[in-house]
């Protein structure tokens, strides 16, 4: 009977879900096409751990749980001591930055460098970096950045999806 | 003369890449622009066949390779234009018997004899994809609004970035009635799932069918909005600013305009 | 049309383990429909109650999870089994509607360069102790690919479009399969209006040429896209002339003698409301 109102009236909204499948789906795929972005983000995340206790690098753990509407990053990180030097006090205030953030288009060098740490929700990112310019992503939530998409933010990106007609564009002449 | 050398790709077979390659190229040299379309599907050739020039192929591009002709002799001049010509694959040999700096030097030498160079890509990512890329300095990647056409397209883009090649986006097979009833993604969502600029936006049409079982590219039809919308890519290529067309009243536009109103 | 099983053609020795079949879905032209195809006679035979394996040979460009609605759930795939990083429980995945089917995927991040074609010989047969059908999508194309999704199969259906191109391509992959093989070939995409206006192949006019013989045919619709924007095979509805022609096709591959359906000139719902817009249907 779904199907007969469906075809009635056609709002089957397959495409959002469509939409939704490929861009998990593409997650994971960049993903697994770049072993080297996830090494550095599991030293990154390490690293910046480190600074509040200590951790057995020998024995940590990350990985990526697919679920059927969302991705996420799953560190299990043993912890062998509570750093004395900080003891809850940590000399650099910790940045934290807005949850889900929207990264910027245009992507100078040093905030590619920055972009490239995906922290866990929760993780502030390295107090270097201006809170502002950071790509923070909740997880869970399907808002991940993948890294391809920041790969491809190091070039200007002209989109032209509009096919009203009286949109204009500036084409290169290449 | 140093031709631009633009490879026509997708990662997904059947989205168009040898039509819109045959229709691209033969809009450009409508416009009095010197063209050669090289195929380099070796094994699965068709851009002969979509072009109708399949009873005149002589020699192919494994033979140019080989030294056994040379590139003018193996180029089939389409007499329906002033300057297209293409250059067939080879259809009873595979894909490893070129390699990729023999293939660029193929396409280098087509550039010197024209202002623009199109390449067929095979569909796939293995060696006939990596040869076709090598004579290539900039990409057009084509796909469907479909998901297993963007993700290997996504594939493509990927490995394209890996060469640093500049590369735009053709959506093909765009069906307006079914992006409104939500049934199909919309050009703006494909857009966004690749992050490419767009290049075109060709509908889904049957005419397609028809034009290519008679070898004939759409452009030399009239009143035809498949050509149309091959017109204003060539235009873009061109450096021209011509606004996408509207396609929301598939039918309409036709009939009031004729169907060649850009937008 | 009556098509012997292997079973039938080569009965097995007392005692030896009864083996599935092995088919490769191949065509030499990309986008003519084997993925779809594989994921909807799987479906098909599976909810016949057969044992199915499902395998996606399209290593680098893997579409066949994803046409399933499985993407999020492959951990292991071919390459991890076959380099033994992962036994093949592991790595099949069940699929979410026929309990009897499972999906090998291909990996994404690798070349098909990597697979071993006879570690891929020796996959396939480790399947077939346990399914009775083990279904083998191939990538589009004539390379190592094709060579490899080839090497496990005993039987080869090929999937053709009627349009010329296809035509072509699937006469040279027929022709590059050899005599190891009697290949069946399923037509798709049929507009029978084009045809009826001479604007489109016949199924005649492509098996003219291609001379095999016709395991189905399947007509054009959009429910088509519908199903792979969901992930939901269509063999599973009942509602549409192609799930039908998927199952009569199944009911083919299993021997039975299903005869063929008269010309489909029946059009689904959206693309008669889209021709009511005047002009071209899509």
């Amino acid at each position: 009977m779904i199907d007969f109102f469906r075809r009635l009236f056609g709002h089957s909204g397959s495409s959002s879900t469509a939409k939704e499948r490929l861009r998990l789906v593409l997650m994971t795929d960049h993903l697994e096409l770049s072993p080297e972005i996830v090494d550095s983000m599991k030293r990154d995340l390490v690293d910046v751990i480190s600074r509040y206790v200590e951790v057995d690098r020998e024995k940590i753990d990350v990985s990526f749980e697919r679920q059927d509407k969302a991705l996420a990053m799953l560190a299990n990180i043993p912890i062998i001591a509570v750093n004395r030097a900080s003891n809850g006090h940590v000399a650099e205030p910790p940045v934290v930055a807005p949850v889900a953030a929207v990264a910027p288009e245009i992507v100078t060098p040093a905030e590619e460098e920055a972009a490239a740490i995906e922290p866990a929700a929760g993780v502030a990112p390295p107090a270097e970096v201006p809170a502002a310019e950071t790509a923070v992503v909740a997880a869970p939530s399907g808002d991940a950045v993948a890294p391809g998409d920041l790969k491809r933010r190091r070039r200007r990106r002209k989109r032209k999806g509009s096919i009203s007609a009286s949109s204009t564009e500036t084409v290169s002449a290449n | 003369m140093n031709g631009r050398r633009i490879v026509v790709t997708s990662g997904k077979g059947g989205v168009g890449k040898t039509t819109t390659t045959a229709n691209v190229g033969a809009a450009l040299a409508k416009r009095g622009r010197s063209v050669i379309l090289i195929d380099a599907d070796i094994g699965l050739r068709n851009l002969d066949l979509v072009m109708g020039l399949e009873k005149r192929i002589v020699f192919d591009l494994v033979e140019v390779v080989e030294g056994r002709c040379q590139l003018r002799q193996a180029l089939i001049k389409d007499k329906r234009f002033e300057s297209l010509s293409i250059l067939p694959a080879a259809q009873t040999r595979e894909k490893d018997a070129i390699t990729q700096e023999q293939f660029a030097s193929v396409v280098a030498k087509a550039a010197e004899q024209a202002e623009y160079v199109f390449i067929d890509c095979p569909a796939g990512i293995e060696g006939g994809f990596r040869n076709a890329l090598a004579g290539a300095a900039e990409a057009i990647v084509v796909t469907t609004p479909e998901v297993s056409a963007i993700r290997d397209a996504d594939r493509v883009v990927g490995k394209l970035q890996d060469r640093h090649m500049p590369a735009r986006l053709i959506v093909n097979r765009l069906r307006p009635e079914m992006v409104r009833t939500g049934d199909m993604l919309s050009v703006d969502d494909v857009c966004e799932i690749l992050a490419l600029e767009l290049l075109g936006i060709i509908p889904d049409d049957e005419e397609i069918i028809d034009t290519t079982n008679r070898g004939q590219p759409v452009v030399l039809e009239d009143n035809n909005r498949l050509g149309a919308a091959y017109d204003n890519i060539a235009r873009r290529l061109e450096g021209e600013i011509v606004p996408f067309m509207r396609f929301d009243q598939p039918g309409l536009l036709s009939r009031l305009f004729g169907g060649k109103k850009a937008g | 049309m009556h098509v012997l099983s292997e079973a039938q053609e080569h009965p097995q020795v007392e005692g030896a383990p009864v083996l599935g079949r092995a088919i490769v879905v191949t065509s030499g032209k990309g986008g003519v429909g084997k993925t779809t195809t594989t994921a909807n006679l799987g479906t098909a035979l599976a909810q016949r109650g057969a044992r199915v394996a499902l395998i996606d040979a399209d290593v680098g460009l893997r579409n066949l999870d994803i046409v399933l609605g499985l993407e999020s759930r492959v951990q292991f795939h071919v390459l991890d089994v076959i380099e033994e990083k992962a036994t093949l429980d592991e790595a099949l995945v069940p699929d979410k509607r026929s309990p009897t089917m499972f999906l090998l995927a291909a990996a994404q991040s690798r070349e098909k360069e990597d697979v071993d074609t006879q570690k891929m010989r020796e996959l396939v047969r480790a399947l077939r102790e346990r399914f009775d059908y083990v279904l083998i999508d191939c990538p589009a194309g004539i390379e190592r690919g094709f060579k490899n999704a080839v090497a496990g199969a005993e039987e080869a259906i090929v999937v053709c479009t009627p349009e010329v191109s296809a035509v072509r391509d699937v006469d040279r992959v027929v022709g590059l399969l050899g005599n190891r093989f009697r290949p069946q070939l399923i037509v798709n995409r049929i507009r029978p209006h084009l045809v009826k206006k001479g604007k489109m192949l016949s199924v005649e006019d492509v098996n003219a040429i291609l001379r095999l013989p016709l395991l189905g045919t399947i007509a054009d619709e959009p429910e088509i896209i519908v199903s792979s924007n969901r992930g939901e095979p269509l063999a599973l509805r009942t509602d549409i002339p192609a799930a039908a022609a998927y199952r009569a096709i199944a009911a083919r591959v299993a021997g039975e003698d299903v005869p063929a359906p008269t010309a489909q000139g029946k059009e689904s719902f959206l693309s008669r409301v889209g021709a009511w817009f005047g002009g071209r249907r899509a």
